[in-house]
């Protein structure tokens, strides 16, 4: 007897093949549109798998954690990739170094604009203790922002969407608001989405040009190590 | 490949051992990303397989956003009560935060070359 069609689901649908091919597939199916429409950021690769994977997810009624369960094999590419960043840096650490001034000044008042404007434009338009909480990182790379969140008091899962909208919006509208300010340094370009949109940032600048993804990567890595020193320290300093 | 991706793994462990063993806020790729410059700077030079790898890597590094990405669904009923501070704060935020970042590290670079000029 051959098993029924709805067996065959039940069965494959907890098996963590599924939800990383189905991954694969999507992703490679919105990368294909990105690339035909000469790499538009607004049909960045990103928010339509998501998209259409939150979509696929709902009507098969399959919950979040058993489509994980596959996808995690993806997700876990983060961390290597994060140490990769190290190999496109190095041969413009030459061009870091006569910058190490600017470099600093703008990851200063990036730092304090992406903290401080989302929390003051979220609290005056009435937005939860926990929400602003949640927010005030949502331009830290994932896992450090998920870290800061659970230390200050937000919710580390709502942080890391905030994160990931954050990363959309950035690699949207970056290209628009640099030639609007006539950027053209791609080290200037690659190094403030890398502040604003930490990796989805990097991902973004790497298809711009080398130098613009090293900077990017940069400027996460420096996001990443000073918000997770001063959020901290912060909150210390405000509920003594 | 196998042989970049092991180094990769290597300084990914050691960070995150680090990150441990301190007690670090800092997450442990990231201490991880800090060593494998320090051992590339040490060595002079990126090995040709190091680099073929993680340059193939990082033309995906999208792709691995996407995992999370779709965690999104957990939280749609707080973004559907909130969604009016939330989009307009992570909107306005993040063009802010840009064009900030850009203008000032535009200015600082112009102002310290001058300097180095004369």
């Amino acid at each position: 007897m051959t098993p029924r069609l709805s067996d065959i689901w039940v069965y494959l649908s907890t098996t963590p093949l599924l939800g990383l091919t189905v991954t694969l597939l999507v992703y490679q199916g919105a990368f294909w549109i990105y690339k035909r429409a000469n790499f538009n950021p607004l049909l960045n690769p990103v928010p339509i798998s998501v998209a259409v994977l939150v979509l696929l997810l709902t009507v098969t009624h399959t919950p979040y954690q058993t489509y994980f369960d596959g996808a995690q094999f993806v997700h876990f590419l983060l961390g290597p990739a994060t140490v990769a960043l190290a190999v496109p840096l190095y041969p413009q650490l030459g061009k870091l170094r006569r910058a190490v001034i600017p470099v600093i000044g703008a990851l200063i008042a990036g730092g304090i604009v992406a903290a401080g404007s989302a929390v003051g434009i979220a609290w005056l338009l009435g937005a939860s203790d926990t929400t602003l909480l949640s927010i005030a990182p949502k331009s830290v790379t994932a896992p450090i922002a998920m870290g800061i969140s659970e230390k200050i008091g937000g919710l580390p899962s709502l942080t890391a969407v905030l994160v990931m909208v954050t990363g959309v919006i950035g690699v949207i509208s970056a290209k628009y608001i640099l030639n609007f300010l006539k950027i053209t340094d791609h080290a200037v370009r690659g190094f403030s989405i890398g502040v604003a949109a930490h990796g989805m940032g990097i991902a973004r600048a790497f298809q711009v040009s080398e130098e613009a993804g090293a900077f990017a990567g940069v400027a996460m890595a420096l996001t990443a190590l000073a918000s997770s020193i001063l959020f901290p320290l912060l909150l210390w300093a405000f509920t003594r | 490949m196998l042989g970049a991706l092991t180094i990769l793994l290597v300084f990914q462990l050691a960070g995150e051992a680090i990150s441990l063993g301190l007690s670090l806020p800092v997450p442990g790729p990231v201490i991880g990303f800090i060593l494998l410059l320090a051992a590339l700077l040490f060595r002079g030079g990126v090995p040709d397989e190091l680099r073929t790898t993680a340059t193939g890597m990082l033309q995906h590094f999208s792709l691995m956003f996407v995992p999370a990405g779709v965690g999104v669904m957990v939280h749609l009923s707080r973004l559907r009560d909130e969604w009016l501070p939330i989009t307009v704060a992570l909107v306005l935020s993040t063009l802010l935060t840009i064009a900030c970042t850009a203008l000032v590290m535009n200015w600082l670079m112009r102002r310290f070359s001058r300097k180095d000029a004369a």
